[in-house]
């Protein structure tokens, strides 16, 4: 890949916090589209086309949706257009007001924020300011930056809707979330006497150092990275010396500590960057008045402040005496222009590679927390099954290395000195059972139940009609590192080490659980192994508290893998009903495309954040899920008119977002169904896509994937491509298929080109599409659960299926287009592009169009005992 | 309880635990050396990937009993103090990494090949079985390939 070696910066950084590059994304430049093109080690010179971005903007406002929620989705796009007509002044047209109340309202007086002030003669350090060359979709707000009264230089900035890009607080359901946290008045008032508290902070340290509290969760999706990017960038300090660690749970960030929706970068590119930007102008008034100079003849470079007669002082040495007395506004800042970005765009590693690689990265149960010991759980034989009666409790006690044996809501625990002994003795246990939620479902039955859900199509008048249905079985979640938790539960407090990409809904969950108001337990955020939406759930968080709590002791408690796929979360199953209709000629007259799914369980804050985000109600009838569902499906063609709906199943399985949610199913199945109708209209796939795109951004990255279509492959290999836009973002996915032997395909080649508006890190982009191909090979192939009578039969990565080296693809080129539009999301956006073009060329090298996926999905294994 | 005493990355042991415990757990619950992750505990994910006796093993499924007098690795182990391994340098290099959990492992047995052959073949690099659930694995390939380059 890439040649480029790592800047030797990325090599120093030992143990900073994680980071990469889910997320990540950011302004913009002027030149619309230098594609930098790295993969696997070919440059490519790139390409694009060039790309109107007025086009784009308004090409996109004219997507038809389904009808009942048009209002809100063109006003919606009325103010994305703005977004990338590329004149700030647009960006404050009379849609804004719709997402602007902020969910933390109380700021001082002093914070004039209105969200639409940047016109005003007071336009703040907004980030940019409107000529700024950054371009589109900048300088519609400024960021409200502080200088906190601390020992050393410390700058805080807001968070929040009146930090985001407009698009991104009314269209993501993600902003976050946080139910019972709600402020009371007085909590109101509290927070308005401290206008500082909910913000996002930079602490400069006299070691030169700078410090910065992120809060979002760091999975793997490499966003530590790319937010020390953007400080390093602003502040001229070397990456090497900063230090990204992921913030506790702070319940008055309310909406604004929940990962997901790829949001991230999107909404605090613009605060980090301001942060750092007030910092460093402190920094160099600092030394202007040491030095008894005009601040404007000094420059910054490397973490030093330089004078022109050579003098230079260290950030570090003026930390402290940049320290503000008391806390006050910061002078308004500009943020660099997109031509003086020397890290932002730069290909980076991960700040915490090298703790990775010499395996020095913690994890959860990689800490060191005094006393605590292993706890595993067991579990019911069917999903929330409950705890009748415990048989051999003391024999387990006296078992070797065991501690305790202790009764919670989910199973029964066992605390023991090591692992080993703690899964010795639940499997040791006889328990009787309670009954679960769903003890007579099996795979067949949901799947019928889910095609009744929805209605089939009646047969059209006077046109013609193409039909085809799709299902998808669930899919684990399969972190590597399965769902743990460290808890120390004491008589009137409680402290909690997980992963969490919710941890205020987390914590509030946790004090419920053991009884303890929420403002006495520590919830500490840590790096997860992994997680495509499983650490939305604390349910690990709860069971090692409540074990702390009846054990009286701290425990580290983990799910074994087994339990980990069959009681763990997944993505729920979906059917899928097409229908394009078309004239005689061939031209798409309409859309239709109904989902059924099992019900996705939400319950983790976002259902909170997006009744918060959203400026009107839904539409009259529409559920949480439908909400969030329109809020997520876009086709990218012009199809005619187009209708996307959703009709959820109600049962009780452990389902919940899974990368890409809905787009990870009902796009890959819209994206395939294309390939059928291109087919049935005597039409090739690629041209039938490029000639219904809306934008010339979208035919850019079709383009750039797809320069070889069509290239001659032995019999029994195909191409098959894919395109999927979302987050502001878009991707295409070529891939090359060997199914010679039908039973054993091999993704041989993948070509892949995304468009993220400005890459913070395109090499954290590059890996993310990487993702995106290896969990599209997986779940279009062979990676599935069968629930079988209440449990998944599934309890290893060998019987789930999950792609190994043997069938990813030895030859991946990956386009990182670049362009001058506002950061997009990342780190789900793959994902349905992948899973289509891995099944469009398995239907083209077999001739066999598949309806149910994984493809290949029989129950090749004896499965672990219940 | 028995004791066990074997070499871990360099250094004599002795611990105390039943002779069917598996060394993951003495490494990682009784000995604190903690880059050889849990995933499975069946040697079907290889996240534990280790060295015994310079050969790739996992020690979620080999009994301590197995290891007395013998010489483990793990990933703490393969670094020359603060000088990296090549195939550590090459996992930077490619920036292989996402959430990192199953790296040590997948490093471990990019290692143990290495030492069997100096320059791999895809289909030899295609026998690592170590999942990597964020699916890195075409980064792997490359850092793989590498490390050859650099180690020949």
């Amino acid at each position: 890949m890439e040649p480029q070696p790592p800047p030797a910066a990325a090599e120093h950084t030992t143990n900073a916090e994680p980071s990469r590059g889910s997320g990540h994304a950011e302004p913009s430049r002027g030149s619309g589209h230098a594609e930098s093109s790295r993969g696997s080690g070919r440059a490519e010179s790139s390409q694009g086309s060039g790309r109107a971005e007025s086009s784009q903007g308004s090409g996109r406002a004219e997507s038809s949706q389904g009808s009942g929620h048009a209002g809100h989705a063109e006003s919606l796009r009325g103010s994305e257009r703005a977004e990338h007509a590329g004149h700030a002044g647009h960006a404050q047209s009379p849609q804004t007001p719709q997402i602007t109340p902020s969910p933390q309202g109380p700021q001082g007086p002093e914070s004039p924020q209105g969200p639409e002030s940047p016109q005003g003669p007071k336009s703040p350090h907004g980030p940019e300011s409107p000529q700024s060359p950054e371009g589109s979709g900048v300088g519609r707000r400024k960021v409200l930056a502080y200088l906190v009264a601390a020992p050393t230089l410390t700058v805080a900035v807001r968070v929040g809707a009146d930090a985001w890009a407009p698009e991104a607080a009314a269209a993501t359901p993600e902003a976050t979330a946080l139910p019972d946290v709600l402020p009371d008045l007085g909590d109101v008032l509290i927070l308005a006497a401290a206008p500082t508290a909910h913000l996002l902070t930079l602490e400069l340290g006299e070691d030169g150092t700078a410090r910065f509290g992120l809060p979002r969760a760091e999975v793997g999706q490499g966003l530590t990275t790319a937010v020390a990017m953007l400080i390093a960038d602003e502040l001229d300090l070397p990456l090497d010396r900063i230090k990204v660690r992921l913030d506790d749970a702070r319940p008055e960030l309310l909406f604004n500590q929940l990962t997901g929706s790829s949001n991230s970068i999107r909404a605090l590119h613009r605060p980090v960057r301001a942060a750092a930007a007030a910092a460093r102008a402190r920094l160099i008034a600092t030394a202007a008045r040491r030095w008894g100079t005009d601040a404007a003849d000094l420059t910054t470079r490397e973490g030093a402040v330089h004078a022109p007669d050579g003098r230079t002082l260290d950030y570090g040495a003026l930390a402290a005496r940049a320290a503000a007395p008391r806390t006050t506004e910061a002078p308004e800042v500009t943020l660099k222009p997109a031509g003086e970005q020397r890290v932002v765009g730069r290909p980076t590693g991960r700040i915490d590679a090298r703790a990775i690689v010499t395996g020095r990265q913690e994890y959860a149960l990689d800490l060191d927390v005094p006393g605590a010991k292993p706890a595993m759980v067991r579990r019911p034989p069917t999903v929330n099954g409950t705890v009748a009666k415990v048989h051999n409790a003391a024999a387990v006690r006296g078992m070797a290395g065991v501690l305790d044996v202790v009764e919670i809501a989910t199973g029964v625990a066992v605390v023991a000195e090591t692992f080993g002994q703690a899964l010795a003795g639940k499997d040791a246990l006889r328990v009787d059972w309670g009954p679960g939620t769903v003890d007579e479902l099996s795979h067949e039955d949901i799947k019928a139940r889910l095609r009744k859900t929805v209605p089939d199509f009646l047969p059209p008048l006077l046109v013609r009609h193409i039909d085809a249905e799709y299902d998808f079985a669930p899919v684990s979640h399969a972190p590597l590192e399965t769902n743990s938790a460290v808890a120390d539960v004491r008589d009137d407090r409680a402290t909690v080490w997980t992963a969490a990409q919710s941890p205020i809904a987390a914590r509030a969950a946790v004090a419920k659980a053991i009884g303890l108001p929420p403002s006495r337990v520590d919830f500490h955020v840590v790096q997860a192994g992994g997680s495509f939406g499983r650490r939305l759930f604390y349910d690990a968080a709860i069971e090692a508290a409540q074990v702390s709590k009846a054990a009286g002791r701290p425990v580290r408690l983990m799910w074994s893998r087994v339990d980990d796929m069959r009681h763990g979360r997944m993505r729920p199953p979906t059917h899928h009903k097409l229908r394009v209709t078309h004239t005689r000629g061939g031209t798409p007259l309409s859309l239709q495309h109904r989902t059924a799914s099992v019900e996705i369980d939400a319950g983790h804050g976002i259902g909170d954040a997006l009744t918060a985000g959203l400026t009107e109600l839904p539409a009259a009838g529409e559920t949480f899920a439908q909400t969030m569902f329109r809020l997520s499906m876009r086709s990218p063609y012009d199809l005619g008119a187009t209708a996307q709906t959703l009709t959820e199943l109600p049962l009780k399985l452990h389902t919940g977002s899974w990368r890409s949610v809905y787009s990870g199913t009902a796009r890959a199945a819209e994206e395939m169904f294309l390939d059928e109708v291109a087919e049935q209209l005597g039409a090739d796939p690629v041209e039938f896509r490029r000639t219904r795109l809306r934008t010339a951004a979208q035919r850019a990255v079709l383009d750039a994937a797809t320069r070889d279509w069509g290239r001659e492959l032995p019999a029994g290999c195909a191409q098959g491509v894919g395109f999927h836009e979302e987050y502001k973002s878009r991707v295409a996915y070529l891939v090359e298929l060997d199914a010679r032997d039908p039973k054993e395909p091999r993704v041989t080649r993948a070509v892949i080109a995304v468009d993220v508006g400005r890459a913070v890190n395109p090499r954290g982009v590059e890996a993310q599409m990487l993702g995106g191909l290896t969990d599209g090979i997986a779940t279009a192939l062979r990676a599935g659960l069968h629930f079988d009578k209440g449990l998944p039969l599934e309890g290893s990565y060998s019987q789930f299926h999950y792609a190994r080296q043997k069938d990813s693809p030895p030859d991946v080129t990956v386009h990182v287009i670049d362009s001058d539009a506002e950061p997009g999301g990342v780190g789900e956006l793959g994902v349905p592009a992948a899973v289509a073009a891995v099944g469009n060329a398995y239907a083209r090298a077999t001739g066999t169009r598949v309806r149910s996926f994984p493809i290949l999905f029989d129950v090749d294994f004896e499965p672990f005992p219940r | 309880m028995p004791a066990h005493t074997f070499t871990v990355n360099g250094e004599q042991v002795t611990v105390d635990a039943p002779d069917d415990l598996p060394l993951l757990w003495v490494l990682r619950d009784l000995l604190g050396i903690r880059g050889p992750k849990y995933g499975c505990g069946i040697d079907v994910c290889k996240a534990c990937t280790s060295h015994l006796d310079g050969e790739a093993v996992n020690p979620c499924a080999v009994p301590v009993s197995e290891v007395a007098d013998r010489e483990v690795t793990t990933i703490e182990g393969l670094a020359d103090g603060d000088r990296l391994h090549p195939v550590q340098e090459a996992w930077l290099e490619q920036d292989v990494a996402q959430c990192g959990y199953c790296q040590p492992g997948q490093i471990m047995a990019a290692v143990a090949l290495l030492r069997r052959t100096k320059s791999p073949t895809d289909e030899e690099i295609d026998a690592i079985a170590n999942v990597c659930r964020c699916g890195t694995y075409f980064r792997i390939r490359e850092a793989i390939k590498s490390a050859a380059a650099r180690m020949s």
